[in-house]
């Protein structure tokens, strides 16, 4: 009996472990919904968030809440980021005896990709998981659906003031971050030598140009929409109970980052052909 | 009496399960229906249904002579302000205080004047025995004072219906009771029509003038409290039981 049952199972877990047609076909065809449901959730942001009246208020707590409260994090991760690129560049520039390019390289670089992307990853952490979070347990506890029936249109109320803070307030904190990082690599730069402040801002603003600050702060508006939007489609979508809370934040996250990775890839084709 | 609430053939399905398959029903000024039935039944897809938070697949529901499914989303707005709803777990919002929930409505929707606005929740809270709740958080408030929070921001507005979806759930029998007097005592003092969805037999004995109990997404019995708990029938008197 017990051979049989042994048998029973191999076979059953040989069975389960092949992926069949059909799981692929499933999967194809659930990524395509959540395209067209995401695209369907973007233009109801624009068709609804163009109509007057505009939630002024829920904008200005918003936007507290999302830029202000997300500041310690940003300037934290911002400082490290500045003082370990600098550190860990260090040895290699001065194999090649470009020491002095130290600033000038750190500058560009945190200016152009690291400061937008890594703010953008940790505001997608921060932010993208707390507004998936919320939303979704708003809408286990029904706060939605009493919105609703108040005669409220909880999509403008909840999504839009959202979508539109985490916009607003993504470029706001990768100034912010960037400005921290450079001071950082000032740190970091004299951990090791004897550069004045003076001379370290210097070489920073000699070699960063317009063309370098532009685009990447251009590129953090939609980085902050992407986080935005998606954190609040996953937790305003959410429909399996307490369970779909924790999984709303985590493919906040998930997706968040990927889109961040996704349309920094987008702005980085973009900036070479219009340069 | 005038007819406030009229449903016709309603049906609603979820996938493959047919959730409510036929349901009408009347209800008139003032009256207070109680809807019975076991848990999954359809009765919270019904009132849903009612206020327009789901669709229905089939059939017609007029709600103060209006026909909801011919209304756009602004004129179903306008008609949901007329309509109160006490949601099960009372539905209020986190973030806000007593007092901000209960203002979050007309402030939003720049129903009053900030001078009335101060008036109507003190006179919200009073009516449900909680004035002193006002600068609390709702994660501060027990269950009961929660529903009673709820109830205040649901007659703030001063609606001529009032829908109630399992209004004494997770109560002691004390508090239910207190919950099921208010209820009547808001019918009586704002001569509002209810449909109360419950299980709880005291909460109906108390509350109801008019009872129906669904089983399988129809209704199979309809009278007063009285005539159902009297009722031969023996699926039908097991609710009293």
């Amino acid at each position: 009996m017990s051979i049989d049952l042994k048998i029973t199972n191999k076979a059953v877990i040989e069975e389960n472990s092949k992926p069949s047609e059909n799981s692929y076909a499933k999967a194809v065809k659930s990524f395509f919904e959540e395209v067209a449901l995401l695209t369907k959730f973007t233009f109801r942001f624009f068709k609804v968030g163009i109509k007057p009246p505009y939630e002024f208020n829920e904008l200005t707590k918003q936007s507290y809440l999302i830029g202000y409260k997300s500041f310690p994090l940003v300037a934290i991760t911002g400082f490290i980021m500045g003082l370990v690129l600098t550190i860990q560049s260090r040895p290699t520039l001065a194999e090649f005896g470009a020491e002095s390019w130290l600033p000038a390289m750190v500058a560009v670089s945190i200016v152009r990709e690291i400061g937008p992307v890594i703010t953008a990853l940790i505001f997608a952490g921060k932010v993208g998981s707390g507004i998936g979070a919320e939303l979704a347990s708003m809408k286990v506890t029904e706060q939605i659906d009493a919105m609703e029936v108040s005669g409220i249109n909880p999509f403008k109320y909840i999504v839009v003031t959202r979508v539109i803070s985490a916009t607003l307030m993504l470029p706001v904190l990768v100034i912010i971050a960037d400005v921290i990082a450079i001071y950082g690599a000032y740190i970091g730069v004299n951990i090791k030598g004897d550069v004045s402040f003076h001379l370290f801002f210097l070489q920073v603003f000699g070699k960063l140009s317009f063309r370098d600050v532009f685009p990447a702060i251009i590129k953090t508006f939609f980085f902050g929409f992407a986080v935005g939007l998606i954190g609040c489609y996953k937790g305003y979508n959410s429909n399996k109970g307490t369970e779909g809370v924790g999984e709303s934040a985590n493919s906040a996250v998930v997706l968040g980052s990927l889109a961040v990775f996704i349309l920094d890839m987008i702005a980085v084709q973009v900036t070479s052909l219009l340069n | 009496m005038e007819t406030i609430v009229e449903i016709e053939h309603l049906k609603k399905s979820f996938g493959n399960k047919s959730v409510l398959k036929d349901i009408n029903l009347k209800i008139k000024k003032g009256e207070n229906l109680v809807i019975f039935g076991k848990s999954g039944s359809g009765k919270s897809v019904l009132i849903k249904c009612l206020i327009g938070l789901i669709e229905p697949d089939e059939g017609k529901v007029v709600l103060l002579d209006k026909d909801i499914s011919e209304l756009n989303d602004e004129e179903l707005n306008i008609l949901r302000k007329k309509v109160g709803f006490l949601f099960q777990s009372a539905a209020l919002y986190d973030s806000m205080t007593v007092r901000e929930n209960l203002e979050f409505p007309l402030r939003d929707l720049k129903l009053k004047p900030k001078e009335e606005i101060e008036a109507l929740v003190t006179e919200a809270l009073k009516n449900v025995g909680l004035e002193d709740a006002i600068d609390k958080m709702p994660s501060e408030l027990s269950g009961g004072m929660r529903k009673r929070v709820g109830l205040a921001r649901t007659l703030i507005l001063k609606p001529e219906i009032i829908l109630y979806d399992e209004p004494t759930t997770g109560l002691d029998p004390i508090t239910s009771k207190e919950i099921s007097k208010l209820i009547l005592d808001v019918q009586k003092k704002y001569d509002t029509a209810s449909i109360i969805i419950t299980h709880d037999v005291e909460c109906a004995r108390i509350t109801a003038n008019n009872m129906i109990i669904i089983k399988e997404g129809i209704c199979v019995a309809e009278g007063t409290f009285k005539e159902l708990s009297e009722s031969k029938d023996e699926w039908v008197s097991s609710f009293f039981k």
